[in-house]
């Protein structure tokens, strides 16, 4: 799947975007947050509260319970801060 | 009849005269157009600033966004909607987002340019840095007032 990074949670990882296979036991939106948060202390610090972070899945807001199998893109990002 | 939406993040500037223009055209049913044009303020969080930087989500801002319109005209009876959102890199004092809400009456026009606005603030994928004298640049945190402001929409009845 495609996991796409906006704001500082992008600048933090210093990716955009990335192709990724989560291992199975990676279920939800939090479990791929927990997963992405051990792969390196880049992704650690872009993660460090995890209960702030938002999500959409094929670009429609999720919440962290939400169950990602079948998702094509999974997007990571902090509280909005349009209009 | 099919109510005209425009939806458009671009980052050019928009005229709310040409705009407005282009929604009612000479539709002469409509009796009120609401607009809200929300700008870039030169300070933020007590602190000067030399611009803001948006950045979002392409395809998702416009889906979100298309969403809340759609929600918009279940709610009230509406003869038109415009929302234009600009992104990328922006002056004080000039344009960030434009809202028109066009009706028959102005309540309709007053509340669905609200609700709009409400949604674009806390559900839209974008988000704000600015740049402070001296080159510092800072993500702009998530206000709860407009958590609050959104939510009050979840209950309201119409």
């Amino acid at each position: 799947m495609k996991v796409l990074y906006f704001a500082w949670v992008r600048e933090r990882i210093g990716k955009a975007e990335e192709t990724l296979e989560p291992p199975a036991a990676v279920r939800t939106v939090g479990d791929l947050i927990a997963w992405l948060a051990s792969r390196g202390e880049e992704y650690a610090h872009a993660f460090e509260r995890p209960q702030v972070i938002r999500a959409a899945i094929d670009q429609t807001h999720v919440r962290a319970d939400t169950a990602i199998a079948g998702a094509r893109e999974i997007a990571l990002f902090p509280p909005m801060t349009g209009g | 009849m099919t109510v005209p939406v425009t939806i458009r993040l671009q980052r050019d500037d928009f005229d709310l005269a040409t705009e407005n223009a282009r929604l009612t055209g000479a539709d002469t049913t409509i009796g009120a157009v609401v607009s809200f044009v929300g700008r870039c303020r030169g300070d933020e969080d007590g602190h000067a600033i030399s611009a803001l930087t948006l950045e979002h989500y392409p395809g998702m801002a416009e889906a979100e966004i298309a969403r809340h319109v759609e929600e918009a005209l279940a709610r009230w009876p509406l003869k038109g909607v415009t929302v234009i959102h600009r992104y990328g890199r922006i002056a004080p004092g000039d344009n960030i987002v434009l809202v028109l809400t066009a009706s028959s009456h102005r309540q309709a026009a007053f509340a669905a340019a609200e609700f709009l606005m409400d949604y674009l603030k806390t559900r839209a994928p974008f988000w704000k840095s600015d740049e402070r004298q001296g080159g510092d640049r800072t993500w702009i945190d998530a206000r709860e007032a407009d958590d609050d402001a959104a939510a009050r929409w979840d209950s309201a009845a119409h």
